[in-house]
């Protein structure tokens, strides 16, 4: 258990602009080879912590204040994106952020920043397998791709780096359904076929711990709960709060939302 | 007729410097949104080296040429690096008022050495580069220009299209978060594209030398020249700004040459008043690719 432990965050607070605590001593641990997902509503401190990983809390003022996170071994909590990219995290912001006004290839090139240099057309063919789609979009602006294509470039485009943990931050969002299937299925095979480690964070809770391993719940800037992917679907909390059931396990009714509130048990 | 096609040429070469400098502004502005007021100063820096090299230190021209360049990219690196980086994360007003300063003290740099006299360059351009076809006479200063200029355009095409770092300075310009998360060297990017508008504004500066001759206020001036420029261009638009220089040396070679010579000057500046007033981004801006 100790040996293949990739990612530790231990006992972190990220602090923005000196004054706003998002995260009160946050901890967890992913495992080489894992797909570790860590879910939670709007505002519970997901995209932070991802943030904190990657080292991109510095251009938005925030900081880690206190607690360390460790890297293969090394601490790299407050070290600069390049240094961070360049030993193999790969942060996938949260809203398809392709570049716009380059075309899909170009964009997939600016992935292979952290190998300035080397060789990258067999990473190309790598991802079009992936990504088969994107083949045939490839002269094309990245700006004038569907939400899909564009998913499928961010992802992509992070691959180009050979990250040895990725970051995805809700990569499900605002697709359509069966999309989002795909694009799940996708990042499986990512883990599976490449060995890279990954980091989920999701609001589609269903999707996110059907392929992950271990999964985490923050509320409120803290883990609340953890345990493994199966465990966690079983949970009745997690089911009702997160999964859209009823504490019976039947899917909720829109008739009782209103009349009962059960209060999560953790708060 | 003559006259007419004699003030096109003219109008188009000096156009063309106009634009390849404007260039260099907007590299700047597309990477890191900061307006550079010292741009015309820069220029003038590189006309003034380039005379420097070519008749105190005696070098072949060519190799002052390149000289030139080679020091305009290292006083655009060490600028970015010097006085650039530290406010990086200020306000971007800031940032702009520090070009401003940096402005008046590499003219007052160059004023104390050169003072405000009018040099020119000893004659290199051989007669043969002249062309003239009966009625249509351009001067080699003039083919120089062009050929000068549509070479480093093309160069740099190329460099921004197919060149990884190219490319990477594109990224920071179209999403800086995005290029952070790939581990984009960011403030190299900075550097990179400070050190090229450097290089860009040099090239100016020599061959504008070439045709006006050296003078600290007259190659300074240029600097608010690119305003009229890029803004006609669009500020965000590198062949918009090529356009737009063709456009203002045009307007001001017609006015200068049909109406007064003391109008050339004003027209520039009209016209950006105009254009402000009618398209604010500009005739190439960037049409924004939005997405709901």
């Amino acid at each position: 258990m100790s040996e293949g432990k990739l990612l530790v965050i231990n006992n972190i607070s990220v602090v923005y602009s000196d004054v706003i605590q998002v995260l009160k001593g946050v901890s967890l641990t992913v495992e080489k080879g894992q797909i570790v997902s860590l879910l939670g509503s709007n505002g519970a401190g997901k995209t932070t912590t991802l943030k904190a990983v990657s080292g991109l809390l510095k251009p938005e003022n925030g900081k880690v204040t206190e607690g360390s996170i460790l890297f293969d071994g090394l601490p790299i909590h407050n070290h600069s994106p390049e240094m961070i990219t360049r030993a193999g995290i790969i942060q996938v912001l949260e809203g398809r952020q392709p570049f716009k006004y380059l075309t899909i290839e170009e964009n997939l090139r600016v992935g292979t920043a952290t190998r300035w240099g080397k060789p990258y057309r067999q990473d190309l063919d790598m991802v079009y397998h992936y990504f088969p789609a994107l083949t045939k979009r490839r002269k094309t602006l990245a700006g004038y791709c569907s939400g899909g294509e564009m998913q499928m470039l961010v992802i992509g485009r992070a691959l180009m780096a050979h990250p040895r943990l990725l970051l995805l931050d809700e990569p499900s969002l605002g697709l359509a359904p069966l999309f989002v299937r795909e694009i799940f299925q996708i990042i499986e095979r990512i883990n599976r076929e490449n060995g890279t480690t990954i980091v989920l964070v999701e609001q589609n809770a269903n999707m996110a711990l059907q392929i992950a391993t271990y999964g985490y719940v923050m509320e409120n800037g803290k883990i609340v709960m953890e345990g493994r992917a199966e465990d966690l679907r079983e949970n009745p909390d997690v089911k009702e709060f997160y999964l859209g059931m009823g504490a019976a396990g039947a899917a909720k009714s829109y008739k009782d939302v209103k009349a009962y509130k059960r209060r999560k048990r953790w708060l | 007729m003559d006259f007419f096609l004699q003030l096109l040429i003219n109008g188009l070469s000096i156009g063309f410097l106009y634009g390849l400098s404007a260039m260099g502004f907007v590299m700047i502005f597309k990477s890191s949104s900061v307006l550079n007021f010292a741009h015309g100063e820069i220029l003038a820096f590189g006309a003034f080296l380039f005379l420097a090299l070519a008749t105190w230190a005696q070098l072949p021209i060519a190799l002052a040429f390149v000289v030139t360049l080679a020091g305009a990219f290292v006083l655009g690196f060490v600028i970015e690096r010097i006085f650039l980086r530290p406010l990086i994360g200020e306000p971007l007003i800031q940032v702009i008022m520090l070009t401003v300063g940096l402005a008046s003290m590499f003219k007052g740099g160059m004023l104390l050495v050169w003072g405000g006299n009018l040099y020119t360059y000893p004659e290199f351009l051989p007669e043969g580069l002249g062309v003239n076809w009966g009625v249509i006479q351009v001067p080699p200063v003039y083919v120089a220009a062009v050929i000068i200029g549509s070479l480093f355009l093309l160069l740099f095409g190329l460099f921004f299209k197919f060149s990884s770092q190219g490319i990477y300075m594109r990224s920071v310009a179209d999403n800086q978060p995005a290029a952070l998360s790939l581990g984009v060297h960011v403030r190299r990017v900075f550097a990179l594209s400070w050190a090229i508008a450097a290089v860009v504004a040099g090239i100016s500066g020599i061959v504008l030398g070439i045709i006006n001759g050296i003078n600290v206020h007259e190659l300074s001036s240029i600097g608010l020249k690119v305003f009229p420029v890029v803004i006609l261009g669009g500020l965000d638009s590198i062949s918009g700004a090529i356009i737009g220089g063709l456009i203002i040396g045009l307007l001001e070679t017609f006015t200068g040459g049909y109406l007064s010579p003391s109008l050339r000057d004003i027209v520039p500046y009209i016209t950006l008043v105009f254009i402000l007033l009618i398209k604010p981004y500009g005739l190439f801006g960037l049409v924004e690719i939005e997405r709901v």
